[in-house]
């Protein structure tokens, strides 16, 4: 999962939230694209995401993959960010038992897997209630 | 005149209390919490590292100063937990600030003291004209062996500084280091846990060199405790920087302000640096400030601060560290703890 | 275009953890069924789905292996992946195949080789179905995206936990009835509401298990077919497949699967009848949420009121429209490329009359409808009884 070229090449938008807005009909896409699924256009100027958005739906992870099994259990949502772009990521320092739909939450940094004890650290952004 | 030009601080929401800790291995809570004038830490969750509470401390940094961080000409964070030990927490926290390409990085090492290094690092910079803008950060999610005296104190969280020559909000006025070869606290390669030579640890190392360096600098600079409005000490326990304070003839009053380390424990590198944040938050136009870190091993870095007029406008640019410190805190069972920190790990 | 009959279907004998049985040995055996049921001796293309031979078990180039294994070379051997609707997509392109005139006899087999690995590591090739770099990446498994999915079906429309229990309860009551399901017995509602939980609010009864299994149909031109078939023929009226994006949070609406209700409209629209017309359907079961989002998206349900028909018996067999009469894949199970083709072998059985105690009387019409991932794609179709 973590191999470090795959990982390293969407850094400016793990790191930096990095977005790719078309020129032409305004959608934002995070990850940036190639083409725009809704207009068809190549040209695209970079933005970034807000950090700041609201809880769309939630749930609790209590059976892991692999890389995450010494987490659980740990809380997943799709956030939908201030401007529209929706992401998922996991929900922490909260208590897993209270998210309600429509909470506001805010990005934070964090390490999000490591391989092994040897491997690279791959880090990115978790949100927490605001 | 350079020095600080924005600063921010982050402490982890989880805490653990003494009489957790002390419960788990049958100690006795409250002596513990008089001998070392503590009552409870600040957890990082599993999810949290030196780098993470770094990235966030300088995304308030950042904030405050109110620069392109594009112009930011060194990074430095200064741990005894660093996650890589070959390859630098700064190039990840540059990346995520976007300080990317143009900008210098090392990991700082000298125990507690390795925060104030990399400030030091950076104002020598800054003054040098070599660099517009320097980040230098403390952070630690350092780890006491558990049922180890340590494992009450030993915290986690981070301040960042951001040094340059304009718009400053502290100039420093006087830099100071005070440094020997002293064996009081290690870790070797490879080791899990550091160790530490129990009450050697006092008169011969922190008091010794804390003494050393804050009566150095204010002999250098002929001032006197009562030139200061607040001083802030490395704060391993809630009693050293009392002690230390007492001694140099300083008011209890004087230290308070930057001294959290009662409710958030020993922050290692982030220690007297996260102390200094808090006096800023606070402090006034003029105020005076005197810093003493230690760093075991074993050596004490000293810096005079004086507040600007421009302190004013950017204290509630980010949030504020007792802020932090007091509100939304989680605490932990001890098993929670030991799970957060890798105590307990699941088997392969 | 042509008329494509299915003129023979068949399955290995038994789902479930196969341990002594191959990737490939469950391919063939259930290849084999299906030309002994279809009294053929050749073939003249052959199709796998499966979703991934790679990270299951190291195996890639799976058409070659595969028609080496069945004594089928030369003839073209194609693997068709598109997650967990490898096999209906492996359907359609072999009924592409035939209809087009380019092959009379097409063999379409799905398998899926799963308890080779442990369980943490099938669940990251599980995840492989999903974004990787934005949706895995963050931690998120399958059961965590359908538990999304039915939170959020729950907050917008009111469906109930025991609504989605209600959909294991039937299908594992069907289950018991096949032989070659995985897990031929019934379940209560309290165990389903009972069983321990796996991403808030799906619980372990609401989630399809980790299984072998395989299954193959044999497709040949329908008019051809009528001079030397043995068994009752069953039409192909319709093979159509919709893509939706890969990502659940760029859905426009989280509780509604576009790629379903888009292929489904193909498929009607195709085989000129409408969902009133349906008398039996199998459909995607990964979790019991998709079930009831699916009946939505097909049409058989108004939106929002896939949780009430899950709970009122209508889709249970002696009910209105008898969904999952195989058990779906909550019971009969999910060796993943092999469902799609599954589901046309239970539908086909079904429209020959020969399910047995599972049997839809009268059953003319029926429905397949498998999908991959969090509905990034859809298969739909349709047959009819000759």
């Amino acid at each position: 999962m973590a191999n470090p070229a795959r990982y390293w090449r969407e850094i400016p938008q793990r790191y930096r939230m990095e977005a790719g807005k078309c020129t032409k009909c305004g959608r934002v896409f995070f990850p940036p694209r190639l083409v725009c699924p809704g207009c068809g256009s190549r040209t695209f100027e970079g933005v970034r995401l807000q950090d700041e958005g609201s809880l769309l739906t939630y749930t609790v992870i209590r059976v892991g993959p692999s890389q995450f099994a010494d987490q659980t259990p740990f809380a997943v949502g799709i956030v939908e960010l201030d401007g529209g772009v929706r992401i998922t990521c996991q929900v922490v320092d909260c208590e897993i038992d209270k998210l309600a739909i429509g909470q506001r939450v805010r990005l934070e940094f964090r390490r999000i897997q490591k391989q092994g004890d040897a491997g690279i650290l791959c880090y990115g952004h978790k949100c927490v209630p605001c | 005149m350079a020095g600080i030009i924005g600063y921010g601080a982050y402490i982890p929401r989880n805490r653990i209390k003494v009489e957790e800790i002390a419960k788990i291995w049958g100690a006795d809570a409250p002596s513990y919490k008089r001998g070392l004038g503590l009552e409870e830490k600040a957890v990082p969750g599993p999810d949290q590292d030196t780098i993470t509470l770094s990235v966030e401390a300088a995304r308030k940094a950042i904030a405050r100063a109110g620069i392109n961080p594009k112009e930011i000409g060194a990074v430095y964070v200064g741990s005894e937990s660093h996650p890589y030990a070959v390859k630098p927490s700064g190039t990840i926290l540059a990346e995520a600030i976007g300080a990317t390409p143009e900008v210098h990085s090392a990991s700082f090492e000298f125990a507690c003291k390795a925060g104030t290094e990399a400030m030091f690092v950076c104002l020598c910079q800054v003054e040098s004209g070599r660099i517009k803008y320097g980040l230098a950060v403390g952070a630690d999610t350092s780890q006491g062996a558990p049922g180890d005296a340590l494992e009450y104190s030993a915290a986690a969280g981070a301040a960042a500084f951001i040094f340059g020559r304009e718009n400053v909000i502290a100039e420093v006025d006087e830099t100071y280091a005070f440094m020997t070869d002293t064996p009081d606290f290690w870790r070797r390669e490879h080791q899990h846990y550091p160790r530490h030579a129990g009450r050697f640890t006092g008169e011969p190392a922190y008091f010794k060199h804390v003494l050393g360096a804050a009566q150095g600098i204010m002999d250098k600079v002929r001032m006197t405790p009562k030139d200061f409005t607040y001083v802030v000490f490395h704060q391993p326990n809630g009693k050293f920087p009392l002690n230390a304070g007492k001694r140099l003839g300083f008011a209890k009053d004087q230290i308070e302000t930057g001294r959290l380390v009662p409710k958030l424990g020993n922050t290692y590198s982030g220690s007297s640096p996260m102390g200094l944040t808090a006096v800023l938050d606070i402090s006034k136009p003029g105020d005076k400030i005197l810093m003493v870190s230690y760093g075991s091993g074993a050596g004490s870095d000293a810096f005079i601060f004086t507040v600007t007029g421009r302190i004013r406008e950017v204290q509630d640019k980010a949030t504020r560290t007792r802020d932090m410190l007091d509100n939304r805190k989680v605490y932990l069972d001890y098993g929670t703890y030991a799970k957060y920190r890798g105590k307990i790990l699941k088997a392969e | 275009m042509r008329d494509v009959a299915i003129l023979g279907v068949g399955l290995n004998k038994k789902w479930g953890e196969l341990w002594s049985m191959s990737l490939r040995d469950i391919y063939v055996e259930a290849a084999l069924d299906a030309l002994d049921d279809a009294g053929v001796d050749h073939i003249d293309s052959m199709y796998v789905g499966c979703m991934t031979g790679g990270m299951f078990v190291d195996q890639e180039h799976l058409g070659c292996l595969m028609a080496d294994y069945l004594g089928t070379n030369p003839v073209p051997a194609t693997r068709v992946e598109s997650a967990c609707s490898s096999g209906g997509a492996a359907l359609r392109q072999g009924f592409i195949e035939v209809a087009s005139g380019i092959s009379d006899l097409v063999l379409v087999g799905g398998v899926e080789k799963m308890t080779d690995v442990s369980g943490d590591e099938a669940t990251h090739a599980l995840s492989a179905a999903s974004d990787m770099e934005y949706e895995a990446y963050q931690g998120i498994t399958f059961p965590g995206l359908y538990a999304l999915m039915a939170r959020a079906h729950m907050h917008r429309y009111g469906t109930t936990r025991a609504q989605l229990a209600h959909v294991a309860v039937k299908n594992h009551r069907h289950g018991a009835m096949n032989p070659v399901a995985q897990y031929p017995f019934a379940v209560t509602l309290e165990e389903v509401l009972e069983s321990v939980l796996v991403a808030d609010p799906l619980r372990i009864l609401d989630c399809s298990p980790i299984t072998d299994g395989a299954a193959a149909v044999i497709l040949c031109p329908l008019e051809a077919a009528r001079k030397f078939a043995k068994k009752p023929l069953v039409k192909i009226l319709a093979s159509a497949q919709a893509s939706s994006t890969i990502a659940l949070h760029s859905r426009d609406d989280m509780t509604w699967l576009e790629s379903t209700a888009k292929a489904a409209a193909i498929a009607y629209r195709m085989a000129g009848k409408g969902p009133g017309d349906l008398q039996v359907a199998e459909v995607h079961d990964c979790f019991t949420i998709a079930e009831i989002m699916v009946l939505e998206a097909l049409g058989i349900v108004e939106r929002g009121r896939g949780g009430e028909a899950a709970a009122s018996g209508m889709t249970a067999l002696g009910g209105k429209i008898p969904v999952n009469t195989s058990g779906g894949l909550k019971s009969k199970g999910h060796p993943v490329g092999a469902t799609g083709v599954a589901q046309a072998v239970e539908i086909a059985t079904q429209l020959r009359g020969l399910a047995g105690p599972r049997q839809v009387p009268g059953a003319r019409i029926g429905l397949t409808q498998n999908m991959g991932g969090t509905g990034g794609s859809s298969v739909v179709h349709i047959f009819e009884a000759v």
